[in-house]
């Protein structure tokens, strides 16, 4: 069962077709060639003897055509990537008696706050029971200053 | 040879033919961004819509075949549960008609009821194994009600995708974009509801029963209303009947019933009542940040609130809330660590309440609102 292969710290990769609107390639296409164009206009200039001009031309034609190579990887790739972060969830089990043993383990189904189990405390011998069950967030919230 | 004087004007600038070519693509796109430039960031944003509807697609394909897998590694059905689950995700519920308004929580309590009722059934005929483990069902319940909301939350966003993009009205898709991101955070949420819902893991939203729990656990506990358990727990020299939903099946039981059920069972000798819930945080504030006010503190579609108001105005008894401050994501997603951690601080907060708020000998109601899932007494 697919559930059951599942752990509890998943990824999962969308798969879908990677399909690129038709509308943005032919704008990266339309770019990338005048790029081009302005690559071998800024060849041409330079050999006229307008180094000025050719410098500025060919830093355009190379922004131009990193800049569409770029949307186009990008766009690729949000289509490709469509995930579903499943965080680790940890079970935290404690002594009844309070002896503060404290271990901790990753989810099981079946566990729940409160819950009684079968195994007892190796410090007293007591019971234990499930104290308390969370994920932790690890990325640092962005602040703002403010 | 005497030379004309006149220049010639050109229209196109440059001297050579490739410069002139590059003007002339340049006043082509400049003429065609003024006329079209508008339709222009409408196809972008179209497609950022286009993207985020495909991904809203795999997080309720998802969705669903979790469903599918719990309810068939559960429930051992004897069929296919798929097409049943199909029509469970397209279940709606009618709201009670309002031109005469009198009367209408009563209405709006009767089909929600029913509505939970038919959901439970239904499950229970997709997971005929599970017939008496109440725990379970609700767990499920809850699952494929996750798996609702993601259908709808997809089809409510392509309906203004298709509409923006058969309209080309700027305005439809422009409005779409610009909610998309808190649509697709909430999705994100319910997603991840999902599967702690099929694990049965406790949510944000518990932390309410979590702080009740963990004032009565140890105590005797019994039914007071539906889907809800009281003990009566001295606390600070006074009588608390702390109340929740029953755990740790996913279920926020019907607390209006249980706190008219328990100042009725004490001819209204309250001292006061105390509701502590998971209040939505704004952006800036901490999670897991604990906040006292005043009034019910309860969400959903207002049924309880009315009934716990009307008791404590029948018998003038004062209200306090406390809320465990988290966004829409931490609510419904596996219960973070922050949350977990302010749970002491709350019942800190409760017991300075009651000794500052009321005497020695006296009667209080505490109430943990939210769903129990994961969360035992």
């Amino acid at each position: 069962m697919r559930l059951k292969r599942m752990t509890q710290n998943q990824t999962q990769t969308t798969p879908q077709s990677n399909k690129v609107s038709s509308y943005l390639t032919l704008i990266v296409f339309v770019v990338m060639a005048l790029s081009i164009a302005a690559l071998f206009i800024a060849v041409d200039t330079y050999f006229l003897g307008d180094q000025v001009a050719a410098g500025v031309l060919a830093a355009i034609g190379v922004i131009a055509m990193v800049m569409s190579v770029f949307l186009l990887y990008q766009s690729r790739q949000a289509v490709a990537h469509a995930k579903i972060e499943i965080p680790k969830v940890m079970t935290n089990v404690g002594c009844v008696k309070n002896c503060d043993s404290k271990t901790s383990r990753e989810f099981q189904r079946g566990d729940y706050v409160f819950k009684e189990l079968d195994a007892n405390c190796e410090k007293c011998g007591g019971k234990q029971m499930i104290v308390s069950i969370y994920k932790e967030v690890k990325e640092k919230e962005k602040t703002y200053n403010v | 040879m005497k030379e004309s004087g006149a220049t010639k004007v050109s229209l196109i600038p440059g001297t050579d033919s490739i410069t002139q070519v590059l003007s002339l693509v340049m006043y082509v796109f400049f003429i065609g961004f003024i006329f079209y430039g508008q339709r222009i960031q409408m196809y972008i944003m179209i497609r950022e819509v286009e993207n985020s509807l495909h991904k809203l697609r795999h997080i309720k394909e998802e969705g669903k075949k979790t469903a599918i897998d719990v309810i068939k590694e559960l429930g051992k059905p004897t069929t296919d549960p798929s097409s049943r689950i199909d029509r469970y995700l397209e279940y709606f519920t009618i709201a009670p008609q309002s031109m005469d308004p009198a009367g209408i929580v009563a209405k709006l309590d009767h089909i929600l009821d029913t509505r939970d009722e038919r959901l439970k059934e239904e499950v229970k005929l997709m997971a005929p194994e599970l017939q008496n483990d109440e725990v379970q069902i609700n767990n499920l319940e809850n699952t494929l009600e996750a798996a609702m909301a993601l259908n709808f939350i997809y089809k409510v966003v392509r309906h203004y995708y298709i509409q923006g993009k058969k309209t080309l009205s700027l305005y439809v898709i422009m409005q779409l974009q610009m909610i998309l991101p808190m649509v697709m955070k909430e999705a994100e949420a319910y997603a991840s509801a999902l599967k702690a819902f099929a694990y049965g893991q406790p949510i944000g939203d518990g932390a309410g029963p979590l702080v009740a729990g963990k004032l009565m656990h140890g105590y005797e506990t019994r039914k007071l209303a539906k889907d809800c358990v009281m003990a009566s727990v001295p606390i600070e020299g006074r009588t608390a009947i702390i109340i929740k939903a029953e755990g740790p099946g996913g279920n926020v039981g019907k607390p209006g019933d249980a706190v008219e059920a328990a100042i009725e069972e004490n001819k209204g000798k309250i001292a006061c009542l105390i509701m502590i819930d998971a209040g939505l945080k704004l952006e800036g504030e901490a999670v897991g940040e604990v906040a006292e006010g005043i009034g019910a503190a309860i969400g959903g579609p207002g049924v309880d609130a009315f009934k716990i108001e009307e008791k404590l105005t029948k018998y003038k008894i004062r209200n306090y809330a406390i809320i465990i401050k988290q966004d829409i994501g931490d609510a419904v997603s596996p219960m973070r660590k922050e949350i977990n951690d302010s749970i002491d601080k709350a019942i800190e907060q409760v017991k300075l309440m009651i000794r500052e708020r009321t005497k020695e000998g006296d009667k209080v109601i505490i109430v943990g609102v939210g769903n129990s899932i994961g969360v035992g007494q």
